[in-house]
């Protein structure tokens, strides 16, 4: 399909901006821009035809069933749409003085409320993009309670589990602070043998997902939060597998001290491509005073954004938060009201539908029961015929199945980590397991269909290694457009 | 268990507890150790139907003064701008708003493509030669070009003109202490800053972070600051507003290593903040060391032109803790919505949207019976003294229907007194006529 820059005429125009008659000051000419950006010359409904073409050449959950694990691609419901589009909240102006805002922030703060009470911790800021910068955020927080205890110099290590996620590591890093990695069981949990030889004075906490990437309660967590707490340090929750245990376990009472939440998975913010998602983080009570500027707080019957916080971290992006995703999240949550619980039950059922129906075709991690995701091996599958994770994701594409997350966690062999969410109805998650039943079948008999994989999108299998070593990252003019200015 | 978007039927749920092999849900979580299960019931607000709930939201909407019902003036940083009907359009495409990153690039060409045309766009705009496909915001990118010039310069000072969004300088202050940077702020002269001081400031500087237009919305000698800063040896990273871009020079002509900026007012609403989009783009140089997703070019098995994510290995999911940002979720959905606007308004629309809003300014200023703050050239945003404190007049102003604008004394010691008012092209000469008449009202 051709680029919008391709489909370009010199002249041509789809909007216009009022004229108001009004002189135009002239720009110093040491300022002013001499070449015109070649924008898109197009008309207004051939743009649409263009990203409605672009639009038929992708997939979302509304397309069809999108079992990547670790993303909780859950429905999104439409009404959530509409109200983040309400003019009460879409026009409003985030310098708006707290008086004429009061209706985002009685949201904000009803959202903080049903937050806190879900983590089991006191203390929440809206503030954090996204559960990466939630994880920095919580990183930095450490930082700021230890300097004000005074151990700011001494506690430099931040631990997290051998199959954390990208981002953990990655944060800690950001973070100033050296990294630890800690060892997992055979039956999937944190190695208490290990953890207690490497947590000392100079740790400043834990980095931990529970349920795990590998889709498993840590069946030691109370153990694994003394250790830390004995030495003084703190514990954190990546709430990235939180749909798991909503109204079932709650991060505070693990022993958590600091926790993040992804309004993006749990609470179905539409993932968007890419974004926008929102990562809350909520304390326990004495690390409150260093939780990010500003703070919504109530007094009385009225809201306020609250800035004078001296021991506060600072800020960590504009404003008080992506407020349109707190106005999905929370109208979600309020989709359920008090069996907000049962999202999380029928998330762990479907995904125990799913293990136990594909457990003889694919080889399984860990044998035991799971939460919300699973990880399947094709280990088997690559020894005998060749077949890996990446040719399974590739031909389920062609039965109309997003591919499920693959090559993650590290520590299992062509791993295939499947999360169904709690959203999809029994026929879909029976179609799912013919689908791989069908393809596992097919590994045997016909394998070259695999590796070919996949037949029927837009395009064949690309060529992300060329992609790498020659980068085109824009698109080549092939000289300067003549504008018609 | 049919409470909100659930579907499972009880037959379902009996047929699939037996296909586990369990008798009851409660058995499923038996894996949770019972001292650490909660058994209570959350203390959390009742479920509401759809239609309740939309009542609910309007009734919380109805509560906030949103630029639709309040005539306002307020700028500094977020703006008023119009969005075209067709973004919501394409917005809601189910495809494009439900997805999430395209790993798998065979189920996400259409997605691949828009943020290859998005980094094209902000090339052209910006002058530079590679761009990612967007940041949080306009704030925390500065902190990701902080960290980028950190570890190509090899230095560790960041010199920031004070004339930067206060809030832009706030987040760089809050993760310099993890990224292991000292932070100097350069203070303005006559609202604008000095490339002398720049010059000095900038020696041993691993970056130089400078605005155009600046918070006071006046114009800076941008290719003098970039010239001071590229002569100390830091990086030039110039913060701009895309819509200047039709009318303002693109920072890679007068040498900038980086462009960065706030995608908000091409494409977004104000969303009292959020979610928006920042854009980050740089030279050539720096591809290896940007922050979050790069779409590339590349051809399929049949030499067929297709698009994937590329120079992973730079990425939090493939280098962990030697990443160069920890950054997953990026902003796609609006910087579709940015790209869609510079579609829209092409080339022409660009320049005529800068024309307006400089030209809404101008009468602003020669309107408005107050002195300006500053003399220099400006952009979309004039700066005026009150004869009180600016947050008074502002409280006044709005008790009379109109929010006159931000009052600089909130950020700037010393400017108590200065109001910054902001126009865009939804503004017409008539309401400025009107701001002219409350503030004399007010300032009388």
């Amino acid at each position: 399909m051709d680029l919008i820059y391709e489909k370009s005429q010199a002249g041509r125009r789809a909007g216009r901006v009022p004229d108001y008659g009004l002189p135009v000051p002239e720009v110093p000419a040491s300022l002013a821009r001499k070449d015109p950006p070649r924008l898109p010359e197009l008309a207004e409904n051939e743009i649409v035809r263009h990203f409605t073409n672009l639009a038929d050449r992708n997939f979302g959950v509304d397309t069809g069933f999108y079992p990547l694990g670790s993303c909780t691609m859950k429905y999104n419901p439409r009404v959530n749409e509409i109200a983040a589009r309400m003019p009460g909240f879409a026009q409003l102006h985030p310098h708006q003085d707290d008086d004429g805002a009061q209706g985002a922030l009685e949201l904000m703060w009803e959202l903080q409320e049903i937050l806190a009470e879900v983590a089991g911790l006191p203390a929440v800021t809206l503030q954090p993009a996204a559960g990466s910068q939630g994880e920095l955020t919580g990183l930095m927080l450490m930082r700021a309670y230890f300097e004000d205890r005074g151990e700011g110099e001494q506690r430099d290590t931040v631990i997290t589990a051998d199959t954390a996620h990208g981002t953990n590591p990655a944060s800690v890093t950001m973070a100033g602070y050296k990294l630890e990695k800690v060892a997992t069981t055979e039956r999937g949990n944190l190695d208490l043998d290990d953890l207690r030889a490497k947590v000392n004075e100079r740790t400043a906490g834990l980095m931990l997902t529970n349920p795990s990437t590998l889709g498993l309660f840590d069946e030691g967590i109370s153990e694994v939060a003394e250790i830390f707490h004995d030495k003084g340090a703190l514990l954190y929750y990546d709430g990235a597998n939180l749909n798991a245990v909503v109204g079932r376990s709650r991060p505070g009472d693990m022993g958590f001290d600091i926790v993040h939440y992804n309004l993006h998975k749990t609470f179905s913010q539409p993932h968007g491509g890419g974004g926008p998602g929102g990562g809350p983080v909520a304390v326990r009570e004495d690390l409150e005073p260093f939780l990010p500027s500003p703070q919504v707080v109530k007094e009385g019957d009225a809201f306020r954004l609250d800035r004078d916080r001296p021991k506060s971290i600072g800020r960590v992006r504009g404003f008080a938060g992506p407020f349109g995703v707190f106005v999905r999240s929370y109208a979600y949550m309020r989709a359920y009201g008090t069996d907000l619980q049962a999202m999380s039950e029928t998330a762990v059922l479907n995904a125990n539908y799913l293990l136990a129906e594909l457990k003889d075709d694919y080889e399984v991690a860990y044998d035991r029961l799971c939460m919300h995701e699973f990880v399947l091996s094709a280990r088997a599958l690559k020894k005998e015929y060749g077949i890996t994770a990446l040719d399974i994701a590739k031909r389920l594409m062609d039965y109309g199945v997003h591919p499920p997350t693959i090559y993650f966690p590290l520590v299992i062999p062509e791993a295939l980590m499947i999360e169904p969410t709690e959203t999809e109805p029994k026929e879909r998650l029976d179609a799912f397991i013919a689908v791989m039943k069908t393809i596992a079948r097919e590994a045997a008999e016909s394998p070259e269909l695999l590796k070919g994989a996949p037949h029927s999108r837009p395009v064949r299998r690309l060529d992300e290694v060329k992609a790498a070593k020659e980068p085109i990252v824009k698109h080549a003019f092939a000289e300067r457009v003549p504008t018609g200015a | 268990m049919t409470a909100g978007y659930l579907s499972l039927t009880d037959r379902d749920r009996d047929e699939m507890l037996a296909a586990i092999g369990v008798d009851s849900i409660d058995d499923l979580f038996e894996q949770i150790p019972e001292s650490v299960r909660f058994t209570g019931e959350l203390d959390v607000p009742p479920a509401l139907t759809e239609l309740e709930l939309i009542r609910h939201l309007e009734t919380l909407a109805a509560k906030n003064a949103h630029t639709g019902v309040e005539l306002s003036f307020l700028g500094a940083g977020i703006y008023d701008h119009h969005v075209p009907a067709i973004v919501d359009t394409i917005l809601q495409r189910g495809e494009f708003l439900t997805a999430y990153t395209p790993y798998q690039s065979e189920m996400s060409q259409g997605v691949l493509q828009a943020i290859f045309e998005y980094q094209t766009a902000i090339c052209e705009l910006t002058g530079m030669d590679v761009s990612n496909a967007s940041g949080y915001d306009g704030f925390t990118v500065a902190a990701d070009a902080c960290y980028i010039a950190k570890h190509a310069a090899g230095r560790t000072r960041i010199v920031l003109a004070e004339t930067l969004n206060p809030q832009v300088r706030e987040v760089v202050k809050t993760y310099a202490p993890g990224f292991g940077l000292e932070i100097v702020e350069v203070a303005h002269e006559g609202g604008v800053t000095d490339p002398a001081r720049i010059a000095a400031a900038a020696v041993d500087a691993a970056a130089v972070i400078f605005p155009q237009p600046n918070f006071f919305g006046c114009l800076e000698d941008a290719p003098a600051l970039a010239a001071a800063a590229r002569e100390a040896g830091a990086l030039a990273v110039a913060h701009v507003d895309l819509t200047s871009l039709g009318v303002l020079e693109a920072p890679g002509v007068y040498g900038c290593d980086m462009a960065i900026g706030e995608g908000q007012s091409v494409g977004n609403a104000q969303s009292y903040g959020g979610p928006h989009y920042g854009f980050l783009a740089s030279r050539t140089d720096f591809i290896r060391r940007l922050p979050g997703r790069i779409v590339g070019q590349t051809t399929d098995l049949n030499g067929d032109r297709g698009f994937v994510l590329t120079l992973q290995t730079r990425e939090q999911h493939i280098r962990r803790e030697k990443a160069t940002s920890n950054m997953t979720t990026n902003q796609t959905l609006l910087a579709l919505g940015g790209l869609v606007t510079l579609a829209w308004l092409g080339p022409h629309g660009l320049r005529e949207l800068g024309e307006t809003c400089m030209s809404l300014a101008a009468y602003a200023r020669e309107r408005i019976a107050l002195p300006v703050a500053f003399e220099q050239p400006c952009f979309k945003e004039v700066a005026f003294r009150t004869p009180r404190p600016a947050r008074d007049v502002i409280r006044e102003a709005r008790a009379l229907g109109v929010h006159p604008g931000y009052a600089l004394g909130r950020d700037y010691e010393g400017l108590d007194d200065v109001l910054l008012v902001a126009v865009t092209e939804k503004r017409t000469p008539a309401d400025i006529d009107r701001l002219a008449d409350v503030l004399e009202e007010v300032c009388a």
